[in-house]
């Protein structure tokens, strides 16, 4: 199969000579606007980085209570729920940017994900439906495993395929469970599930503690959970899995050649995100208390998948910066809402034009546990590459 | 776990008609019309999902913002027939007439389609080329610019469907099967396979089809024979955009209150499952792939109620093709059909 992916006509030394010089002698400004900030936080030593890491995860705590005055989103939007807001869609960047940044995958129906979690939580626990009904917290790892089913079940039909099948595949999928909760009278269509389950627990006065109206308790709750979902994926990133991802995502082919069971992993990563997917739904159906057929636009997948590049896909920090940006940005400025899909479907084809690696870019480094390892190991492969790119960058100038 | 998901599937008091329903006898009763309409359905799905196989054949890309193309010669369509004086009730002036508007409203739809697809070409695919972009850069991209397009769309037009425009009122011609086949459906299905297989034709005979052809087979060696590339893709696009902005009068006489800002998204899918089924990148495959899905997709509506249900239909034989037969029925591609 030829493919059209650029005019890579003949390789000849010049532009192989370009390759060498993209890689390598002009990396470090090519990483990212913030590049600077990734090559500072790899020289503190690990008390430090744990010691700042504590004072961002206070600071991020304590961020509903504290109401910064320029940050807090305008009148009529509650902070407290603004960033339960910012922090779900960034639990939901954190999954897809295992689909997308890391496998190279693309999913364009993560909402579909995001529904069938909403879905199963409010059907396991509101009165509306005649189902068994179980504790809230029991729906959230039946409403991942219910999804990661479904990405499954997706997935195995097309990642054997090119990625593009996947893509409109997915992209089909987040408008068709949209219909089938429409037209299915199971799901109540319009009317959908009230009162969704909550976490237990009542505060002095009797009143629940996850209440709908009260966003703190909830973005306390979902903070915790990314915190949890980034250690874990954080851990698949440095595994055999994680290699295995970065290595399809790079060239599948040569993945394959050095045998890497491509679909195999290319599934994993698919569920995974799928699951983390689901999560958030059972999350966000929780905190409204309110599910029906109106809320899962297909379009809201596109502004998932503007969240995982605009932070930068690949990098994890990114996909977290970029959810909190895309939530937040509507909310702060009511005045640019109404535009929103419209501002970020133009900001992805700008970014993929200028600036495809996104604000935070993901760092060609080697995925190894053992900081002193990875010392040792960069050491050692910079002298060859010291000599190359000066050589060359000479004669580019 | 597995046992609270057991107890779940046991527990669930009233499986019967809260799911899914399958109506049989409204099937057979209605069996003829729902072919005839499906194929008239189908020849519509055909004229869109052949751009979406042009642009895979020479690119390999699936440009998702062709169901905005489509989208944007429908309003090209509806904005010249209110202008002419169309509306809800048909028309009083006579057929001539009638005609001749209709002809000047699936120019104007062509030409705006055209221009959307050769401007999404130019802005949003060329520079990525340029710059040897990742083939996910492309893809996201395209669905980038189909929410934008969309969204353009909104901003201008606002979320309802435009006030549906009556062409001429449907008037039997003949009976198959006890079935009356009407004036509407024969005009669709006739137009459409003309300019498809005009399309075919093209790039069968014509110099620039021989371009697309060696494109697709080979860029690189299509370039150094002397095939323009750039030129080439462009060419590409633009007839995407002149079929599909056809398509689009044949869309507004069918459905004439259709025409609404995301009413192409859920119309591509199924083209583009169209287009899968025949075979992606063949032309005749688009053609076969449009009429069985537009059978199937009417069958399937009237087995199971909703007209929704097509949708569903369509994404499921959009799935069950890529797990049995990926290459479609006709399989191949345009590069080796031979002149």
């Amino acid at each position: 199969m030829s493919t059209t992916d650029g005019p890579t006509l003949i390789p000849d030394a010049e532009s192989a000579k370009d390759a060498i010089d993209r890689e390598t002698s002009r990396g470090p400004r090519k990483l990212g606007w913030y590049s600077r900030a990734g090559d500072w936080w790899a020289e503190r030593s690990r008390p430090q980085q744990w010691a700042f890491l504590v004072i961002v995860v206070v600071l991020a705590y304590a961020l509903p209570v504290l109401n910064p005055p320029i940050i807090t989103t305008e009148p009529g939007n509650d902070w407290p729920i603004a960033c339960f807001q910012m922090a779900l869609y960034a639990l939901v960047a954190v999954g897809l940017n295992v689909v997308v940044g890391y496998a190279g995958l693309l999913d364009l129906g993560y909402v579909a994900f995001f529904a069938v979690g909403s879905y199963t939580a409010a059907m396991l626990t509101s009165p509306d439906s005649p189902f068994l009904h179980i504790p809230y917290l029991w729906t959230v790892p039946v409403a991942m495993a219910v999804t990661m089913f479904f990405g499954v079940f997706l997935g195995v039909p097309t990642l054997r395929l090119r990625g593009d099948y996947l893509a409109i595949v997915t992209l089909g999928f987040g408008e068709i469970v949209r219909i089938l909760a429409t037209i299915i009278p199971a799901f109540h269509g319009q009317v959908g599930f009230q009162n969704v389950g909550h976490p237990p627990g009542v505060d002095g006065t009797g009143r629940p503690i996850f209440s709908n109206s009260n966003g703190t308790p909830w973005y306390w709750l979902v903070l915790t959970v990314i915190i949890i979902i980034l250690l874990l994926v954080g851990n698949l990133e440095r595994s055999r899995v994680g290699r295995a991802w970065v290595a399809i995502r790079e060239d599948e082919d040569a993945a394959e050649i050095m045998g890497v069971p491509v679909f195999k992993y290319k599934v994993w990563a698919f569920a995974i995100g799928a699951g983390i997917g689901g999560l958030s739904g059972a999350l966000a159906a929780g905190q409204l208390g309110f599910v029906n057929n109106q809320k899962f636009d297909v379009v809201t997948s596109m502004l998932f998948l503007a969240a995982v590049v605009l932070g930068g896909a690949g990098n994890k920090v990114g996909a977290l910066l970029g959810g909190a940006i895309v939530a937040y940005l509507p909310l702060r400025f009511t005045a640019i809402a109404p535009y929103k899909y419209l501002i970020f479907g133009l900001a992805l084809i700008i970014i993929m034009i200028f600036r495809a690696k996104g604000l935070l870019a993901a760092r060609q480094k080697l995925l190894a546990y053992g900081k002193s390892t990875y010392a040792r190991v960069i050491a050692r492969s910079e002298q060859p590459r010291t000599s190359e790119p000066t050589a060359d960058g000479g004669k580019k100038q | 776990m597995i046992p609270l998901l057991l107890h779940l599937a046991v527990s669930q008091p009233h499986l019967d008609d809260s799911w899914i329903t399958f109506d049989i006898p409204s099937f057979l009763q209605n069996f003829w019309p729902a072919t005839f309409d499906g194929l008239t359905f189908g020849a519509i799905y055909g004229l869109i999902a052949l751009g979406y196989t042009l642009v895979y054949g020479v690119l390999n890309l699936i440009n998702f913002a062709h169901s905005e193309v489509f989208i944007v010669g429908c309003y090209g369509v509806v904005f010249v027939l209110t202008t002419l004086g169309f509306g809800p009730n048909p028309p009083t002036i006579s057929i001539a007439a009638v005609i001749g508007d209709m002809l000047l409203a699936i120019l104007v739809g062509m030409l705006a389609s055209a221009v959307t697809a050769f401007l999404l070409e130019r802005f949003a695919y060329r520079p990525l080329r340029h710059r040897n972009a990742p083939r996910l850069a492309f893809l996201i991209t395209a669905i980038g610019a189909s929410f934008a397009i969309q969204y353009t769309i909104f901003l201008i037009r606002g979320p309802n469907p435009e006030p549906s425009v009556t062409m001429f009122v449907p008037e039997p011609v003949f009976e198959v099967f006890g079935t009356t086949i009407d004036s509407q459906q024969i005009t669709i299905v006739v137009a459409a396979l003309i300019l498809m297989i005009a399309a075919d034709t093209f790039i069968r005979r014509s110099r620039v089809g021989r371009g697309i052809r060696a494109v697709a087979q080979d860029p690189d060696t299509a370039t150094l024979m002397g095939v323009n590339r750039e030129r080439i893709i462009v060419i590409t696009f633009v007839i995407g955009g002149l079929l599909a902005g056809a398509a689009a009068l044949f869309y507004v006489m069918k459905i004439p209150s259709g025409v609404q800002y995301n009413g192409g998204f859920v119309l591509g899918i199924k083209a583009f499952a169209a287009a899968v089924l025949g075979g992606i990148g063949n032309v005749r495959g688009a053609l076969l792939g449009g009429l069985l899905l537009g059978l199937i997709g009417n069958y399937g509506q009237l087995l199971l109620g909703a007209s929704q249900w097509t949708d569903v239909i369509a994404f499921v034989v959009l799935v069950l093709v890529l797990l049995v037969r990926p290459t479609g029925i006709l399989g191949t591609s345009i590069a080796r059909s031979r002149a």
